[in-house]
């Protein structure tokens, strides 16, 4: 038994009982990644002598009105795209191999003002451009399930390391599922909230319009706190909105009676496994016997997605990548006589295949001749896609479907062709694109690997993906499976 | 098929101020090809009287009072510059 098998609720009782203390909780993260991070590989940077001595000066509050909150003296792992003050951040990237942040995205200080500790820095796709943690500059995690399978990404290392109980929860981004994606492959909760609920101040920018950090837990209720303490307006972000945070664990009621779901058919139909397809099936007999009602619908623009979405995350990361040029910050190329020529090798040394990839196609589609026919086309495709949901969320609740085609594949098997990775995103990206909140829940397994149930909800209402995801779980047992490792 | 030609990539890694061999030039031709192949679905689409959505969420600018406050410290700005003399950062020569 670790203590982390205990939700986050739990552990702060026991904390205030006197039963257990911040020191050793953060004694079970470094001990738990001492005995498997060498096998998993989740953690890019540790942070230990700083998160010790925060727990000691933790301890000395217990029983104040410091003390109070929920999150008070746990142990936290954060995405390496996140910006720490102070604690090397490298979006997995040669380019910032030794970049040390002067200051906190807004979510870090979030955390800190809810006394989490931060135990380190996770590892991911370079840039957060993957699925699979195969493209991280630096090292491949792998999924603490089956070792030879991916865990999953771009937050890869964030879902690996909750799943390998290193930590009790951890934030990722998802741009196009880079959080439900690897939640689903390693058995774990990972929600994407809606576009504009957390600041994305700090975050390094991958594709502006559709990023969104958010948590990955053991359990809906964490996830629940968690979010909790990141959401909100931020006048940093000029994206965040100004809508108000309500109570997310108080939505987590337990009740679905009458509760309206949607099954889009395109999110069971070709190329979702079989195992896969009957697991969500299973999942919608347990809520209808809960008392919710579904249905089948269309979300008819849903083929068109992945197209809509490389074009502009790869327009919008070309945008923004441009930032990496040697000058300010981060690695410079020692070659280099002229300005442009330290430009060019720079980014040609410093950047991984996958990155200059989508440097080079979003380059391409916002380029002269080419913008109208591929970015704005693009642009008017996810117009469309928007409007699907928004239309079936004119009569139903939630959206339910798979959280991938497939559970974790085998590490290596899709790495040369870049469009068959790209597949794997195919039922999370349509809810970046229309910008509205989802989470994956653990619905079973198969092969002995973990499958995700999505759960979709209308913008600014993840208190009802909550409420369904919580539901679903009191009536289940898989999101309480541990790997063997 | 869409065809990217290898003059075309080197176009675009010039415009994005990316290094790329004659090897890499070669590669990215062929998979850009096939990437762009696969957008090209979108031609399906009817969008003659659709808007473009650039942003999901209903936004209006907000203006915030112009109030000064202080920047960061050279110092600090200077920490990660790869190359600094006399508070600047340098870089190789602009101007031949």
């Amino acid at each position: 038994m670790s203590l982390f098998d205990h939700k986050v609720s739990d552990l702060h009782e026991l904390l205030h009982k006197k039963e257990i203390t911040v020191s050793d909780l953060v004694d079970e993260s470094y001990k738990r990644i001492q005995e498997v991070d060498d096998k998993v590989q989740a953690f890019l940077t540790l942070d230990e002598e700083r998160a010790r001595e925060t727990a000691k000066s933790l301890d000395n509050k217990i029983g104040t009105d410091e003390s109070k909150g929920l999150l008070f003296g746990m142990p936290i792992g954060v995405k390496d795209n996140i910006v720490t003050k102070d604690l090397r951040t490298t979006c997995a990237s040669k380019i910032l191999e030794n970049f040390d942040p002067i200051y906190n995205a807004t979510v870090v200080d979030h955390l800190h003002k809810a006394e989490t500790i931060t135990i380190g820095k996770l590892n991911m796709d370079e840039f957060a451009m993957g699925s699979s943690n195969e493209n991280s500059g630096f090292q491949k995690t792998f999924n603490p399930w089956n070792l030879e399978k991916v865990p999953g990404g771009s937050s890869g290392g964030s879902a690996a390391a909750v799943a390998a109980g290193e930590v009790p929860f951890s934030l990722g981004s998802d741009t196009g599922g880079s959080i439900r994606q690897p939640a689903s492959f390693c058995g774990v909760v990972g929600l994407k909230p809606t576009y504009g609920r957390v600041s994305r101040f700090g975050l390094v920018a991958f594709a502006s319009s559709l990023d969104q950090i958010g948590p990955i837990t053991r359990n809906v209720e964490d996830n629940a706190y968690l979010l909790q303490a990141i959401s909100g307006l931020d006048p940093m972000d000029s994206t965040s909105a100004n809508v108000e945070v309500p109570n997310f664990v108080q939505a987590l009621t337990g009740d679905v009676k009458g509760l309206r779901i949607a099954v889009p058919k395109e999110y069971l139909g070709e190329g979702v496994e079989e195992e896969v397809r009957q697991s969500v099936l299973d999942a919608l007999k347990v809520l209808e016997k809960q008392g919710a009602v579904w249905e089948e619908v269309s979300l008819p623009h849903s083929k068109y997605a992945l197209a809509t979405y490389y074009l502009l995350s790869s327009s919008e990361a070309s945008a923004n990548l441009s930032r990496f040029d040697g000058v300010r910050y981060g690695y410079r190329s020692p070659n280099a006589e002229t300005l442009i020529d330290l430009y060019k090798n720079t980014r040609a040394e410093g950047f991984g295949d996958e990155v200059k990839r989508r440097i080079m196609l979003g380059t391409f589609a916002l380029s002269s001749g080419y913008y109208d026919a591929y970015y704005k086309k693009a642009q008017k495709a996810r117009t469309l896609i928007k409007k699907d949901f928004e239309d079936v969320f004119e009569k139903y609740d939630v959206i339910v479907g798979p959280t991938t085609p497939t559970p974790a594949f085998s590490i290596g098997s899709k790495i040369s062709d870049p469009l068959t990775m790209y597949i794997n995103d195919i039922l999370t990206i349509p809810v970046n694109l229309a910008g509205v909140p989802g989470i994956s829940v653990p619905c079973g397994f198969s092969n002995g690997m973990p499958l995700g149930l999505q759960i979709i909800g209308k913008h600014f209402d993840e208190s009802t993906v909550y409420r369904v995801a919580h539901a679903y779980e009191q009536a289940t047992d898989y999101h309480k499976q541990k790997p063997a490792l | 098929m869409t065809k990217i030609t290898i003059d075309e990539v080197k176009h675009v890694a010039n415009l994005a101020r990316l290094g790329i061999t004659d090897e890499e030039a070669e590669k990215f031709a062929e998979q850009l090809g096939a990437i762009i192949t696969f957008a090209e679905q979108l031609n399906e689409l009817d969008t003659d009287n659709v808007e473009p959505t650039s942003h999901v969420l209903d936004m209006k600018n907000v203006m915030r009072e112009d109030i000064a406050k202080p920047g960061l410290p050279v110092e600090e700005v200077l920490k990660n510059a790869p190359a600094h003399e006399y508070g600047q950062i340098k870089v190789p020569a602009i101007i031949e």
